[in-house]
């Protein structure tokens, strides 16, 4: 109970978190009265997804002082090997009925060349790439969720932090990663299917007769499910020793390393830790959006991951699923044409063309004069306060005692 | 956070106030006017190409309005914006027709975003008209293709350079996506039937906005040393185009030394060029099924009206907006014939529909859910028009192509066979939904 | 005489009602539809008695025909030649009398496509070899060029006489031997005609010389020789797969074909016997092996079509010759035109080694240019500046906008440079006020408030310009390319970005090395502090050094724009290419980020050349390859030393 007490941020986030999807489900069309639409609980579960690698992005970034413009390749690669596995069983389901219709059934080999040319038709090819392996396996493709994004995670941030690669340039090594993914995916040859992508995943094989209603609520208890058992490990990791050395390594990484603490281990551990968190957050995700692509991957996905974090507030893991939340909420609805046009006389602002421009400048605005974010504000209602800290620095670095506390 | 859950808490009680009386409440039984959803982008990369087929569909259901509307009641536009975002096409026609309960959709334009709409419009049975030229391998039962399928662009286009430009050797450049991917293996397929030699067909694939092009126009220029005639067949999307064609004027390629043709190059794209630009790209080629330089009075009749409607008289027209205006105007035949807008009775009705096209001739909706549409290739002006020089009878749009091995045997029939993947070889229907 | 006679019997006979020397007009009605729905598969024959007409005016109307000046009368179908007069046309009669004048609405114009239009200038190349216009007579030299045929080494000989320019004259020497090579009546004039080229790469000696060398593929039985020129036997498994030799045969018909799976399943669906197929059940069906079993047990019981065996077909394969013959007879004109392109080859090959270095130089040159204002803000500065390719097409658009008020293109150009100079130094000078000064303790968080800023500003744009691509057209005398032979050339406009490129190295370094602005600036980044203490205004510097890093990127971006596009994603093409190209050449160093362009400019090209049907795959290479180099030089290829290096 320690914990608890220790983070009275963990109990009421799992409980105000429980209350919204008793909430959900008690309007969804599935499970309650209807009052919202499928597409909305969709949204909504989508929302938490993104809630769940926006934690991965805040111990990354927020803890650790590592700002990964990559973090969105995980939550895709993990989409991917989902989505594999979704195709495959989808379209042997149905080449197996068409098979079965023909007076002889059919060889191994014959079932594999149709769901390949099935697959892959739409693509140009009819063969089955080696990557495809153990697409008709659920278990091995669960498993591929986390080792694909975790293995990616490590070797990249093996060779990375090992050869001291920090700051901007990793960000910027982050991006190039991504962007090198993206352009893999983007060719046919990768065998994903190129700009297409893997679609239909909203069709769970062996569910098909359960209806979208139901499962877009059991997709939306299922991200609620695995937020919750993201937010309550992460918040674990961070309260202890292990988080204070992270924190530490954020502040002055030399002076971490100087006190005996292998600094690349420590950052290793937390690089494949949230690219894991992200891959299942995306294995999640996509069966909901029902299509994945490479431009899901695209830099600018990762970016606005940042933005997300930053704007709900770095270091705080409430912080970083408010951002998410509200800032992919606001979104969709300004973006969704249901946003009222604001007349100006000479001119009308129709948010369609001028959301981005205000989500840029608002991000700006809080970068500047609120990098506590939305998170400031739980601040200000409980009453905390960063001590006053005015003046410029007497010393060289940062941190050091600032003119006016010297005098106090 | 604390806020959205106070507020959700109450939207609680007062659902659970009204128990199962909820949806009846929240959405007004709208049964005078009848909805059609638009699923075009507004914004996002797309935005340019879709607007202007958005507005064309409020132009035409303004002007059926005028004439009395469908059945009597008045045609309700519901306009949504999927944002150039694929997984979002999937929402949105999940919305407008669970929550908006629209007769039908008329949308998408890439291939991607047809892709991740199919699943929705099969499972809700809903009716997606899909306006653009496309790959083709494709049938569903809820969609109807009023763009052109590739034996009604690509495989007239390669005719033409065989046997009007007697081109003997091959460049196929394309962007790197489904449509040109499926489409040049088809044409590859193709070509070594008509006797072209592999060799002799050089492919190339290009980033989406690729701006480099002085290594692929070098290599396309090398192609023409062993004194074969070479032609360029070009599926490059976009904006890439104009990098593409700057760089073929400046190393001094004309149309008469290598002709080029595009399938993705309009009169609007054709706007992203000056004057100089376009000075040494006259005489390239587009194949298309619709030129805004057609020369009929219901084109002009068209083009004017689309002047009007929206206040511009220089803006373009282009052929997925004939697409459109064939296929809005089936839907309405189909409507009034069917006495009723439900998704099965216009589905059975659509096929066999018949109306007049832009270009002079009849489309007929064939019962593979594709129609019949005469190929055009037009020569570029240099007033970023086209010169119409030849023109073929309407061709019959086919699902399956021909020249593939694997959808050889397939045919798509949803009049007798009820199935739009039928295998003609082992007579099976090897799937009523489509693959996506 | 009798042989006139009876030649012009028999055209009679061939083709009634047109052996008549007919006038051009009964030539046209004769064959309307032919005419207006011009095909070139169809059309050659109208055009030859056109040309062979004798009419003076033939010229005139071919070249109208050619022209899309030739059109139908609509009201009565006559053939007229139109000239623009007005909004309307005059028009004139084949038989060249006028007629009046009509609407463009009353008018068929004709338009023969490319095909058509090239028979039509073939038959116009005997009036135009011979024309005193300059032009014509290089237009028909084009057309021989494009098309040669043997009936026009004849008329190119006799016109060579009488040439007078001496350009024209070298061009048309040439293109005669290149006909000799085709068409000339003897094999050692035509082999004097090849060895006269030497080791020239033009691409219309190749053109000429490797139709020589076409061959087909011929089968013998074993032990025979075709007969002919042959050029090399094909030996199943080591030129050829036996596979591939096996498929001749059974396209010969000489084999029965192999069983395809699908033919095997149907044969074995054919002949299910009270759920047996050839004693199989077929429950065991999904089993290969018991396909087998059951196929053997029906061929045996004479069911089936026997398949071949493996056996069989190797000895099909053994029993028969693959030979390569060259359609060309005569041996000693193969030799010599392989000799010849076997010395071109070697030349053509040290020709595409430079051309693919000028490439990747120029490639080099234009990330170089995306990448020096950066070179300066992120380079010396330390600022991450997300909005720099916003910069670049803040630049781009300018030169857009003074284009369409300015219409004369090198007059714009000139004013387009400095202006987008202006716009971009005051735009980067207010970012620097505005968001980054707040930021320099911060690196981090000014990547995410630039990248704010870009997003907004890329928005703004399409909200202006929309999300169509602009026309930017470059001033005439920046079209076209300088060629140094038929393999090695390069746009002019690609040339200025290289000079554009060099002349900002130029003016960084003089500026970094030999202003006072260049000292301050090192001062100013090396120690702020110190640098302060001397006297320097540290906050002025930082200004103008970002808004001269932003004041170059639009000017680059007027280059960018001019040579590929300008939308509102210029920028973004640009900027993760723009930051790689800082980080691998080192930071803090002009000469490391002109090293680092000249590496990844080098590098695509070099994967370009080994995969180039696949550019997509160039970029994806390129980029781990980067990520790969970071980890063995993180500080990239010139990595600073000592102090200046900083942490």
């Amino acid at each position: 109970m320690t914990f608890v007490k220790k983070n009275p941020s963990v109990l009421w986030f799992l409980v105000i978190l429980a209350v919204f999807t008793l909430a959900v489900t008690l309007m969804s069309p599935g499970t309650g009265t209807g009052v919202i639409s499928t597409s909305f609980v969709k949204t909504l579960g989508k929302t938490l997804c993104l809630a769940m690698v926006a934690l991965a992005m805040d111990l990354v970034w927020g803890y650790t002082g590592i700002l990964s413009l990559g973090h969105m390749a995980f939550f895709a690669v993990g989409g991917y090997m989902i989505g594999m596995w979704l195709m495959y069983a989808r379209t042997e389901e149905i080449v197996f009925a068409a098979l079965a219709k023909s007076p002889i059934p059919p060889t191994p080999a014959e079932l594999h060349d149709g769901i390949a040319s099935q697959i892959f038709g739409v693509v140009g090819s009819s063969k089955m790439p080696a990557i495809w392996a153990f697409a008709g396996s659920l278990p091995a493709q669960l498993a591929l969720v986390v080792l694909v994004p975790a293995a990616l995670a490590l070797a990249f941030g093996w060779l990375a932090f090992r050869s001291r690669v920090a700051g901007v340039y990793l960000s910027i090594l982050t991006q190039a990663m991504t962007l090198a993914l993206a352009l893999w995916l983007f060719q046919n040859d990768s065998g994903l299917r190129g700009n297409n992508g893997l679609s239909g995943l909203q069709n769970i094989p062996g569910l098909n007769h359960v209806p979208q209603e139901w499962l877009s609520i059991w997709f939306f208890w299922a991200s609620a499910a695995a937020l919750a058992l993201a937010y309550v490990l992460l918040a674990w990791v961070v309260s202890g020793k292990f988080g204070s050395v992270i924190r530490a390594i954020r502040d002055d990484e030399q002076r971490v390393r100087f006190l005996g603490y292998p600094v690349e281990g420590y950052k290793l551990f937390v690089f494949a830790l949230t690219a894991v968190i992200a891959g299942i957050g995306g294995a999640l995700y996509y069966p909901q959006a029902g299509i994945i692509n490479p431009a899901e991957l695209a830099p600018i996905a990762s970016i606005y991951l940042a933005v997300w974090v930053a704007i709900g507030g770095r270091g705080r893991l409430y912080g970083a699923v408010m951002g998410a939340v509200f800032v992919s909420l606001l979104s969709s609805w300004f973006t969704g044409g249901r946003a009222p046009d604001v007349p100006l006389g000479f001119a009308t602002i129709h948010w369609v063309d001028w959301w981005q421009v205000l989500l840029g400048l608002a991000f700006v605005l809080v970068t500047l004069f609120a990098p506590q974010g939305l998170g400031g504000l739980v601040d200000l209602i409980t009453g905390r306060r960063a001590p006053p800290r005015h003046g410029a620095p007497l010393g060289p670095d940062t941190g050091s005692l600032q003119e006016r506390e010297a005098e106090e | 956070m604390t806020n959205m859950n106070r507020r959700q808490m109450l939207l609680t009680g007062a659902a659970m106030a009204v128990p199962l009386a909820a949806p009846t409440i929240l959405r007004a039984a709208d049964t005078d006017t009848i909805k059609l959803g638009i699923l075009h982008s507004l914004s996002g990369t797309m935005a340019i190409s879709e607007t202007t087929l958005k507005d064309t569909m409020l132009m035409l259901i303004a002007e059926q309005n005028a004439k009395g509307g469908v059945l009597g009641k008045k045609i309700e536009p519901v306009v949504v914006d999927p944002a150039s975002n694929w997984p979002l096409f999937a929402e949105k026609a999940r919305e407008l027709l669970t929550v908006d309960k629209v007769a039908a959709i008329f949308g998408c334009w890439t291939s991607v975003s047809r892709k991740s709409v199919l699943p929705v419009v099969e499972e809700l049975n809903g009716l997606l008209y899909y306006p653009v030229q496309y790959e083709g391998q494709e049938s569903s039962k809820n969609v109807f293709y009023t763009g052109a399928a590739p034996n009604q662009q690509a495989i007239p286009a390669v005719d033409y350079f065989l046997n009007e430009l007697g081109v003997q050797k091959f460049a196929l450049l394309g962007t790197d996506y489904v449509y040109p991917r499926t489409t040049n293996k088809i044409l590859e397929a193709y070509l070594q039937q008509k006797g072209i030699k592999k060799e002799d067909i050089f492919i190339n694939y290009t980033p989406f906005g690729q701006s480099d092009w002085s290594k692929i126009v070098a290599d396309v220029k090398a192609l023409t040393a062993d004194g074969k005639q070479v032609g360029v067949i070009s599926t490059i999307n976009g904006d890439a185009n104009i990098g593409f064609y700057k760089e073929l004027a400046a190393s001094g390629i004309t149309a008469d030394d290598i002709p080029v043709v595009a399938f993705s190059v309009g009169e609007e794209e054709l706007s992203g060029l000056g004057k100089g630009d376009l000075q040494n790209l006259v005489g390239q080629l587009a194949a298309w099924n619709y030129f805004e330089s057609v020369d009929t009075p219901e084109n002009e009749a068209f083009i004017k009206a689309w002047h009007k409607f929206t206040g511009d008289p220089k803006r373009v027209t282009n052929d997925p907006m004939e697409a459109h205006y064939i296929g809005f105007n089936m839907w309405v035949q189909a409507a009034e014939q069917a006495k009723s807008v439900a998704s099965d009775a216009i589905q059975e009705a659509m096929i066999g529909q018949k109306f007049p096209n832009l270009t002079g001739t009849t489309a007929e909706m064939l019962t593979n859910h594709h129609l019949t549409k005469p190929v055009l290739i037009g020569e570029i002006r240099a007033d970023g028009q086209f010169d119409v020089v030849k023109k073929t009878a309407p061709v019959p749009g086919d699902a399956w192509s021909d020249y593939l091995p694997e959808s050889k045997y397939l045919v798509s029939d949803w009049k007798g066979k009820h199935c739009g993947m039928f295998n003609t070889q082992t007579n099976t229907c090897v799937q009523i939904k489509s693959n996506y | 005489m009798i042989r006139i006679l009876l030649a012009a019997a028999l055209a009679l006979a061939l083709a009634p009602g047109l052996a008549r020397a007919d006038s051009l007009g009964d030539i046209l009605n004769a064959n309307k539809a032919l005419v207006e729905h011009a095909s070139r598969l169809t059309i050659g024959p109208v055009i030859d008695k056109l040309a062979a007409s004798g009419d003076p005016r033939t010229e005139a109307l071919l070249k109208a025909w050619g022209d899309k000046k030739l059109g139908l009368r609509k009201s009565d179908g006559t053939f007229v030649l139109l000239t623009r007069k007005g909004g309307d046309y005059a028009l004139t009669l084949p038989d060249g009398s006028g007629d009046g004048t009509a609407k463009r609405s009353d008018i068929n114009i004709l338009r023969p496509n490319a095909g058509v239009r090239r028979l039509i200038d073939g038959a116009l190349v005997e009036f135009q070899l011979s024309s005193p216009d300059l032009k014509t007579r290089t237009e028909a030299l084009s057309i021989i060029d494009r098309h040669p045929e043997a009936g026009q080494l004849k008329p190119l000989e006799a016109s060579l006489k009488a040439e007078t320019d001496p350009a024209l004259r070298a061009r048309k020497e040439r293109l005669l031997r290149l006909l000799t090579i085709r068409f000339g009546e003897s094999t050692p004039k035509r082999i004097a005609a090849i060895d006269s080229f030497g080791a020239d790469t033009g691409l219309d000696l190749r053109g000429t010389l490797n139709p020589l060398l076409d061959s087909h593929r011929v089968i013998t039985k074993a032990g025979e020789r075709p007969q002919g020129n042959v050029e090399r036997q094909l030996i199943p498994g080591k030129t050829i797969t036996p596979e591939a030799a096996y498929d001749l045969l059974v396209a010969r018909g000489d084999a029965p074909a192999r069983l395809t799976p699908l033919a095997r399943r149907q044969a074995l669906e054919a002949h299910i016997e009270g759920g047996k197929v050839g004693g199989v059940p077929v429950a065991q069906m999904s089993d290969p092996e018991a396909r087998d079993r059951a196929y053997a047990a029906l061929e045996k019981a004479g069911k089936v079509p026997g398949a071949a065996t493996r056996h069989e077909v190797a000895a099909a394969v053994a029993g028969h010759a693959y030979w390569r013959v060259y359609q060309e007879a005569d041996p000693a004109m193969t030799t010599a035109a392989k000799a010849a392109l076997a010395k071109i080859a070697v030349k053509v090959d040290a020709m595409q080694g430079l051309d693919l270095l000028i490439e990747a130089l120029s490639l080099a040159s234009i990330y170089f240019l995306a990448a020096i204002g950066l070179a300066l803000t992120f380079g010396v500065m330390g600022v991450i500046n997300m909005a720099h390719g916003e910069f670049i097409m803040m630049g781009a658009y300018t030169g857009y906008v003074v284009q369409q008020i300015v219409p004369d293109y090198t007059l714009s150009l000139l004013i387009a440079l400095p202006l987008a100079f202006a716009v971009t130094f005051a735009a980067g000078v207010a970012m620097e006020r505005l968001v980054v000064r707040h930021l320099y303790k911060r690196p981090l968080e000014t990547l995410l408030a630039t990248f704010g800023v870009s997003i907004a500003l890329q928005q703004i744009a399409k909200n202006i310009f929309g999300t169509q691509a602009r026309p930017l057209t470059s001033p005439g005398w920046l079209d076209g390319a300088w060629v140094l032979n038929d393999v090695v050339s390069i746009s002019y406009i690609r040339i200025a970005i290289f000079v554009l490129g060099v002349v900002f190295l130029g003016l960084f370094l003089w500026v970094m090395k030999r202003t006072r602005l260049g000292l301050e600036l090192r001062a100013v980044t090396q120690n702020p502090a110190m640098a302060a203490s001397m006297g320097i205004n540290p906050d002025r510097i930082n200004m103008l050094a970002f808004g001269l890093g932003s004041g170059i990127a639009g000017i680059a971006g007027v280059a960018l724009g001019l040579y590929a596009k300008v939308t509102s994603e210029l920028g973004q093409d640009y900027i993760v290419q723009s930051f790689m190209t800082v980080v691998v050449g080192g930071v803090g160093n002009i000469w490391g980020t002109l090293a680092g362009a000249a590496l990844i400019g080098t590098l695509q090209k070099g994967i370009e050349w080994l995969n180039p049907s696949n550019t997509l795959a160039a970029q994806t290479y390129m980029i781990l390859f980067i990520i790969l180099f970071i980890q063995v030089r993180p500080r990239g290829i010139i990595a600073l030393k000592g102090r200046a290096a900083g942490d």
